[in-house]
């Protein structure tokens, strides 16, 4: 059975009608034309669409089994992270690393090979993975693991869906005593400044810095870094512990319209920057956070994507190699401040290596170094910057997040990812997947 | 009405996506859950997740509503008597093929009226021999307020099915048991998929199923959506010169 809808990703923008049926009820179907598996849709971009067939996670939702003295479990890929969380919190798990929305399912970040603000010393989800079950092109299903379809392993990690449609999967949960995170907030009144204290704290289980991408000379990138450590039982004030795992749920708000395209403006942005940048000074130290507000605190804003109006938004997510990342940083900065398109949310992260622990990848994204995350109201103008960001991120051998991406040109994409993507196409080539799955994204980037 | 804590529930027809969302709320209260279905094998993804999402006792049984014959030795077979059962079973059938022969017209109206009649008349009279308060819960259908050229031998089944369940409740009141009927309109679920269902009267499961159970615990007769109760008012009303030449 099938349905029609209009999707996009995150960003709103591009979107498409497309032919919708669900993974899972039936898979006679795999071989009479192309499809790409979808979640919860919170990639940014094109890279959950197909228009003739888009497969939803929507029925592939147990849990299939866990066991309590290792943390492991096994699910069907189309769970989401808050389910895990609703279920395993209250028992004292959590996930080993987790994106900044917890309405992601766990075969999209498998996909998409997330980061958390743990990546410095936990690495992305793709090293925490035991294995999964991908449903490949000839219609059979493959256990894929590092001992076993390797290569499939390897690829299907930050493969974007490209490789297969992941039915199920194996990880470990972490133990945690509580559900509370000691935050600590240190203001950083210029880049160089935020790059130092990131750097110092590298032994902190989570680091991110928030960036005033509006704020010019001397100031240019002031920040408010942003470490965190799981709080123990013993950390716990009567307050808290009276609610150990933090689960009295927050009071959502939800953007109840779409705002009027110019809401967002010059003017709107820096006031906001500049608003929170203070607001961050009074709060410097160290508070006690629910694990909500501190790992997704824009989940509280359900549909906060309609802030950016009918027109829609692109996130620009790139990474830079270390020894390059001040120089990178500075020139993406320069060029952001000086087009007078700001963004509300920049978001700066120190990376750690690629595989820590986990396989080598194709694709995944992560490299050791800063990324650097913001966003743009979509417009002709904010487009051309983001061409122009793109050289700069060349430049200095950095690479732009596929998860995020919804504009990038094919030849960008082979200069930023070089001979992995030939490795990654062969692999597809060679799997039969070329011909299977296709998203308008690896039809864009000539994937 | 509040049944004892962590007391069985019984779903006959678990296999549907009404019957499981069902589940779902009552084994978060802590209630164990029997899931009872035609094939018990594909039942066991779902207990293992009731399980491990609820930390409660889950069991699967086979129970096939076209074989009344096997019902007493079914709820004789139960580990423990349930304190609520509720039955999801259904079957929408095809239309011309139903209205037109009598295989197809007997298994329509076997699957949702003479199989669920009976199956819950024999629950009642064990449920209402426990010293405990004890519920009966039948979903039935708007498709059974009026016939309708499109679905009339299922509505057909499912009017019956409700006036089966008014007279049971009648039967059994100032007991404890209570019977509910519960006549869902459009619920987004497998037997509705493919259907160009309107946005403001379709349900999602899980919140159908919230419904249900609060509806339930507030000891209401018949739970019925506000929006479809109005609706199907002004069906119901429509004089039969009228209706007979409408097209829906």
């Amino acid at each position: 059975m099938t349905s029609e809808a209009e999707l996009s990703g995150w960003g709103r923008w591009p979107r498409y009608r497309c032919r919708v049926e669900s993974l899972g009820v039936d898979r006679t179907g795999l071989g009479k034309a192309a499809s790409i598996a979808r979640g919860l849709g919170r990639s940014y971009g094109d890279s959950a669409i197909n228009q003739q067939r888009t497969l939803t996670s929507d029925r592939l939702n147990r849990f299939i089994s866990f066991d309590p003295d290792t943390g492991m479990l096994v699910l069907e890929a189309g769970v989401s992270i808050g389910d895990i969380i609703a279920t395993f919190l209250p028992r004292g798990y959590f996930l080993p690393v987790t994106p900044g929305t917890k309405f992601v399912t766990v075969g999209g970040m498998i996909a998409s090979d997330v980061h958390g603000k743990n990546h410095h010393g936990a690495g992305s989800f793709g090293d925490h993975l035991e294995w999964f079950d991908l449903l490949c092109a000839d219609g059979n299903e493959r256990r894929c693991s590092a001992g076993e379809n390797s290569a499939l392993f390897k690829a299907t990690i930050g493969g974007m869906g490209l490789t297969g449609h992941i039915l199920r999967a194996g990880f470990k949960l972490m133990p945690v005593e509580t559900g509370w995170i000691e935050e600590e907030t240190i203001p950083a009144r210029s880049l160089e400044h935020a790059i130092e204290l990131m750097e110092q704290n590298l032994d902190r289980t989570y680091s991110v810095a928030w960036i005033d991408c509006v704020a010019r000379g001397d100031s240019l990138g002031r920040s408010l870094v942003y470490l965190g450590e799981h709080a123990a039982l013993a950390d716990l004030a009567a307050k808290q512990r009276a609610d150990r795992y933090a689960s009295k749920a927050r009071r959502g708000k939800r953007v109840p319209l779409d705002f009027p395209n110019w809401a967002l403006n010059a003017y709107s942005v820096r006031a906001f920057n500049e608003l929170y940048y203070r607001t961050g000074l009074r709060k410097a130290g160290k508070a006690l956070v629910g694990w909500d507000s501190y790992f997704y605190p824009l989940d509280a804003i359900t549909e906060w994507n309609r802030i950016y109006g009918s027109r829609g938004f692109v996130q620009y997510q790139c990474a830079l190699p270390l020894e390059q990342s001040t120089k990178g940083l500075f020139g993406l900065l320069e060029e952001i401040t000086a087009s007078g398109l700001g963004s509300f949310l920049a978001v700066l992260k120190r990376l750690g290596p690629q595989s820590q622990g986990g396989p080598e990848r194709l694709l995944s994204f992560p490299l050791e170094g800063y990324t650097l995350a913001l966003d743009f109201p979509r417009s002709d103008k904010s487009l051309a910057l983001m061409d122009r960001l793109d050289q700069i991120t060349l430049k200095y051998h950095g690479r732009v997040y596929l998860a995020k991406d919804s504009r990038m040109s094919q030849q960008t994409f082979e200069a930023m990812y070089g001979e992995q993507v030939d490795a990654f196409r062969r692999a597809r080539r060679e799997t039969g997947a070329s011909d299977a799955f296709q998203s308008m994204q690896s039809g864009r980037l000539g994937i | 009405m509040t049944l004892a804590t962590g007391k069985p529930v019984l779903l006959l027809g678990a296999g549907s996506d009404i019957a499981m969302a069902i589940a779902h709320v009552l084994a978060g209260q802590g209630h164990a859950i029997q899931l009872a279905g035609r094939d018990p094998d594909r039942l066991k993804a779902d207990a293992e997740d009731l399980k491990i999402r609820h930390q409660v006792a889950v069991s699967t049984h086979r129970f096939d509503v076209l074989e009344p014959e096997t019902f007493v030795s079914f709820f004789d077979g139960l580990d423990e008597v349930p304190h609520a059962v509720i039955s999801a079973v259904g079957l929408m059938g095809d239309q011309d093929a139903s209205s037109g022969d009598v295989d197809q017209l007997k298994l329509v109206i076997d699957s949702n009226f003479t199989g669920p009649a009976l199956a819950l008349e024999f629950a009642a009279k064990k449920l209402s021999g426990l010293d405990a308060d004890t519920a009966i819960v039948g979903i039935s259908s708007v498709a059974g307020d009026r016939g309708r050229k499109k679905n009339y031998v299922y509505g057909s089944a499912k009017a019956g099915f409700t006036q089966y369940l008014s007279g049971l409740r009648q039967k059994y009141h100032g007991t404890r048991l209570h019977v509910m009927t519960v006549k869902p309109g459009f619920v987004k679920t497998a037997m509705t998929e493919g259907m160009d269902l309107p946005g403001p009267l379709t349900t999602e499961p899980a919140a159908f199923a919230k419904n249900v159970v609060a509806a339930l615990q507030a000891k209401k007769h018949v739970y019925y959506d506000l929006r479809w109760r109005a609706l199907m008012g002004v069906i119901k009303a429509v004089p039969e010169p009228i209706f007979a030449r409408l097209k829906f």
